[in-house]
């Protein structure tokens, strides 16, 4: 019996529900009501990818900047052709809010902004709407980076002095280019304040264009696809940073499909459970020949997901030293080369820094990121890397910080810079480097946190609940894609907006 | 699954066929328990379908339609029949894929290699699983001849008349189970008390035993703690190692053991609990394959299965070593083979017992021997210490007794592989694995060092 390509559950292996009790009762009827009139969180289950239902839960609505409810065809450039864009897709595109009932997506472009008095009519003009915005809806904002400051721990941006359009519209003035990026950090700040006031599992999330890529690259529209869809329905509140104008023209008239990692050889580390193995199975349904990688002692559960994903496991420790070299060598000699790597094996030793011993802060270092940048060094060295994707997991403690996980944290701040530096050296080889950082997950390792405090640390967030691995799959799935192909040295942040560390 | 068409018309039907060579590409075990450890309440089913899964992950052949998988166990309860076959059935392959039972004792291994080599290089199959299992732990018990025949004159009474008839016949004696013989049945000793007379006539000294252990425990940590067994082995039931090993043990503390077998010899007794194997549950595979077949999948050739012999002896009345059948298959195949057994960079010989292995390199030592015995001339000579057993053998990992064979196959080609790669030449290795009836099985394996 092999199931049908999109059937979900046979592929993930389970129905993509929690085993959060609280999130079962009051997401829906009696238990609703009292939670709220409680004052209670009131989380509701969020919108996930489904082939069969329309990527969006109602028509898109596209506005431009500055323009507010006049906002007509021809006075938005950027905002016309984002708008033609998404009306290939299949969508019900509308330009106006008026008369709206329901509202499935809405787009904010801003790219235009000059200062931040212009965001008062769009935003004014989305507040209006953001009563009809369905559940599982979606606010999307389009701008350009502010220089000099790191969005969501990205790598620094080309500086407004780089890019020759900035004169233009500076009128050279040096101080017009000051307002221009306070106005273009003031979407940052109002993007994720949005994303605290969505309800109903909608979410909020910007994609932010350097200056001198087109705002209708095709990692803009990828990125847009990604996050209009159920695929990203646990990142809230974040920007992915399209960088360059790199990626599939096809993107400009429709969506990549249902498996568009076919062919490609993905490694994934720490695949025999939790986290790993789901992103093997979603990598496995999105078309990849996957190479699924544990130790050796979790052979048993690593043996039975290769055989389910009918591929050769590669039972290895990552922290072997020659651990990259075997990784490449099983790689070409099985397919004869090698697309992808997500390095997600991890560990955690929490302890308070007080109480921390060597062998603690060591152990985590080595498995968490030294390991990742060893393999990664490794396959570099072969030729069979060009075109690498990288990616690596790091985590919200690695970017707020966390009590008790000194070493973790570092580990995982260390993943950010890691692929923050390897992506001009991968550019030059037609690679991307980037990481993931999941906020609170429900896997057997947050499954072994306390009662009380799991029950706080899955609330602890814009969308009340703890995400599931499949949602940190999907982002990773999307970040090996070719329309993350202008995406590249950023941490994005699957969290559901976690409130600790903005 | 939809399965590929099982028809593959032939080029030329009349074209004369010729041998084809059969390849080890890959090799799978559970780790080895001591009896009553963690398998004690598994199925030999159950732990072959582990060792198969295990392989096909390794190799990612989940699906395919193999020529055959041989396997079979020494301890098998009736039900288990077609054990093979329901573990394939059980198992990630094609439910297409036939299954054979083979048993030749603890040379089971060693037949089933041989047997679907052969197929292979008959041109019969492409490719296929030889592999063994046992579990002392679960093993089958029979009930007493006496209440055996009740039973099967109650199957047959009629009439409750009848029935009673038969339960009448019934003695207290007759209700104690009868566990699997361990005892030679024309001689009634057991396997240990046999080869403690062999140890005995060949003057085996109780320090060059423990050496042996000492020696196969030390290789067989190292192997584990270098990542030998990373590919070669998959964890089960939550053990992930080898758990008879004793990688500290030394000549000294097993000096200490007790003598267990040889007590009623007038020579001092030297076979200990520590130069003896254990009873060992666990199971292990190997997939074989052409060329072309290792090839179009990617996978490695490992070694060659060159050549195989078994041998028996007439250890009832001939006053032969019931364990030394091996020092006669051996010379044989090296002789067919035209080699000299200094020729062999790699020797396995499976430890039964530390004596088992010094009886055999004793015999080959021995003019007499050699001249009377096996009709050569010359002794068959010394083999230099340094190649016997290199990656630990069944003292330190246990004898599981169908499964030895296929563990020692696999071990053996992953290191003849390396090596060659390492050398840049064709590399050697004999295996030889003595059994239960005075028979041997031996094989000669061969490495190259281009892929
Ligand atoms: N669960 C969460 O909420 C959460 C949050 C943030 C980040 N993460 C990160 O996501 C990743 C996966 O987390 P998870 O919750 O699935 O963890 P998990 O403990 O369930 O799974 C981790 C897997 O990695 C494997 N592994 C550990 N050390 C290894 C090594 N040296 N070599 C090979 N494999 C090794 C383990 O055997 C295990 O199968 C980790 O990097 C973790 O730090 C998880």
């Amino acid at each position: 019996m092999s199931p049908s390509p999109f059937d979900l559950t046979s592929l993930l292996g389970y129905a993509p529900a929690t085993d959060d009790a609280y999130l079962s009762v009051v997401s829906q009827g009696p238990g609703r009501k009292i939670a709220t009139s409680l004052g209670l969180p009131a989380p509701v289950a969020l919108r996930r990818h489904d082939p069969d239902t329309p990527a969006v839960p109602g028509p898109v609505l596209v506005l431009g900047a500055g323009s507010g409810t006049t906002t007509t065809p021809g006075s938005d450039p950027d905002a016309d052709a984002l708008a033609q864009h998404l009306l290939t897709r299949g969508f019900e595109v509308h330009r106006h809010g008026d008369g709206l009932r329901r509202v499935g997506a809405v787009v904010l472009c801003l790219t235009g902004l000059t200062e931040l008095g212009g965001l008062s009519a769009p935003a004014l003009e989305l507040g209006g709407l953001l009563r009809s915005l369905a559940p599982g809806g979606r606010v999307i904002t389009i701008s350009r980076p502010a220089d000099g400051v790191a969005a969501g721990g990205a790598a620094s941006l080309p500086t407004a002095a780089d890019d020759p359009a900035a004169g233009t519209a500076a009128g050279g003035a040096p101080f017009d280019v000051v307002d221009r990026n306070a106005a273009r950090q003031g979407v940052v700040g109002f993007l994720r304040s949005v994303a605290q006031e969505m309800r109903g599992g909608a979410t909020a999330n910007g994609i932010l264009v350097a200056d001198g890529v087109a705002a209708t690259a095709p990692s803009v529209l990828g990125g847009l696809d990604f996050l209009l869809s159920g695929r990203s329905a646990f990142v809230d509140g974040q920007f992915l940073v399209v960088g360059s104008d790199a990626g599939p023209e096809g993107l400009a008239t429709a969506p990549q499909g249902e498996t568009p990692l076919d062919q490609r050889v993905v490694v994934v580390t720490g695949a025999a459970r939790g986290i790993g193995e789901q992103i093997a199975r979603l990598l496995h349904a999105q078309g990849a020949r996957v190479v699924p990688v544990d130790v050796p002692a979790a052979g048993q559960p690593l043996s039975e997901l290769a055989n389910q994903l009918g591929t050769a496991s590669l039972p290895l420790d990552v922290t072997a030293p020659d651990a990259g070299t075997r990784i490449l060598e099983h790689c070409k000699t099985r397919y004869g080369r090698i697309d992808g790597i997500v390095h997600n094996a991890g560990i955690t030793r929490d302890k308070m820094l007080a109480n921390m011993d060597e062998s603690r802060f060591a152990s985590v270092l080595a498995v968490n990121t030294e390991a990742p940048l060893r393999i990664t060094r490794q396959l570099l060295a072969d030729p069979a890397a060009d075109g690498l994707r990288v990616v690596g997991l790091a985590s919200t403690s690695g970017i707020a910080g966390n009590r008790g996980q000194t070493n973790y944290a570092a580990s995982k701040a260390g993943i950010v810079g890691m692929v923050a530096a390897l992506a001009p050296v991968l550019a030059e080889r037609g690679g991307t480097a980037n990481a993931v950082a999941p906020g609170f997950i429900e896997t057997e390792m947050t499954a072994k946190i306390p009662m009380a405090r799991r029950q706080v640390a899955r609330r602890l967030n814009s969308l009340q609940q703890g995400g599931l691995p499949l949602d940190v799959a999907e982002a990773i799935a999307f970040l090996l894609s070719d329309a993350a192909a202008g995406i590249s040295g950023q941490t994005l942040r699957v969290c559901g907006q976690n409130l600790v560390g903005a | 699954m939809s399965s590929e068409p099982t028809i593959q018309p032939a080029s030329d039907p009349t074209a004369p066929r010729q041998l084809r060579s059969a390849w080890v590409v890959a090799g799978n075990r559970t780790p080895f328990a001591r009896a009553g450890g963690p398998y004690a309440s598994t199925s030999v089913q159950e732990m072959f379908t582990a060792a198969l899964d295990g392989l096909v992950a390794r190799t990612g052949i989940a699906g395919e339609r193999l020529g055959a998988v041989a396997g079979g166990a020494v301890l098998k309860q009736p039900k288990a029949f077609n054990l093979v076959r329901e573990s394939v059935l059980g198992s990630a392959l094609d439910p297409q894929t036939p299954g054979i039972d083979v048993q030749q004792a603890c040379a089971t291994g060693m037949e089933t290699t041989s047997l679907i080599a052969n197929k292979i290089r008959c041109g019969q199959i492409d490719a296929g699983v030889a592999g063994g299992v046992d579990s002392a732990s679960d093993a089958p018990i029979v009930v007493g001849e006496g209440l055996r025949k009740v039973l099967l004159q109650l199957n047959r009474a009629k009439t409750p008349k009848d029935k009673l008839k038969a339960l009448a016949k019934l003695r207290p004696g007759d209700l104690a189970p009868v566990a699997p013989g361990v005892a030679e049945p024309r001689t009634g000793l057991s396997m240990g008390e046999h080869q403690a007379l062999t140890t005995a006539q060949w003057g085996i000294t109780r320090q060059a035993q423990d050496e042996i252990a000492a020696n196969s425990h030390h290789n067989l940590a190292a192997a584990w703690d270098s990542g030998f067994f990373d590919d070669l082995v998959t964890p089960f039931r939550g053990l992930t190692k080898d758990n008879n090993l004793r990688p500290d043990t030394s000549v000294e503390k097993l000096g200490g053991l007790s003598p267990v077998f040889g007590k009623n010899l007038e020579t001092d007794p030297t076979m200990t609990a520590g130069n003896s194997t254990p009873l060992t549950d666990g199971a292990s595979a190997i997939l074989l394959a052409t060329a072309e077949w290792a090839e179009e999948h990617n996978l490695p050739k490992l070694a060659e299965i060159v050549d195989a012999e078994t041998a028996a002896v007439d250890f009832v009345d001939g006053n032969e070593g019931l364990l030394m059948a091996p020092a006669y298959a051996a010379p044989r195949l090296l002789a067919r083979n035209g080699l000299k057994l200094q020729d062999i960079d790699l020797v396995e010989i499976h430890e039964a017992f530390a004596s088992t292995v010094l009886t055999i390199l004793a015999a080959w030592e021995d003019a007499d021997f050699c001249k009377v015995n096996l009709g050569l001339d010359e002794p068959v000579g010394v083999l230099d210490r340094s190649r016997l057993n290199v990656r630990g053998s069944s003292l330190a990992a246990g004898h599981p007794f169908a499964a030895t064979g296929t563990r020692v196959v696999a071990t053996l080609s992953k290191e003849l592989k390396a090596r060659a790669v390492a050398e840049n030449r064709p590399v050697t290795g004999l295996i030889s694995v003595c059994a239960a009836g005075g028979q041997g099985a031996v094989a000669l394996l061969r490495a190259y060092p281009e892929s």
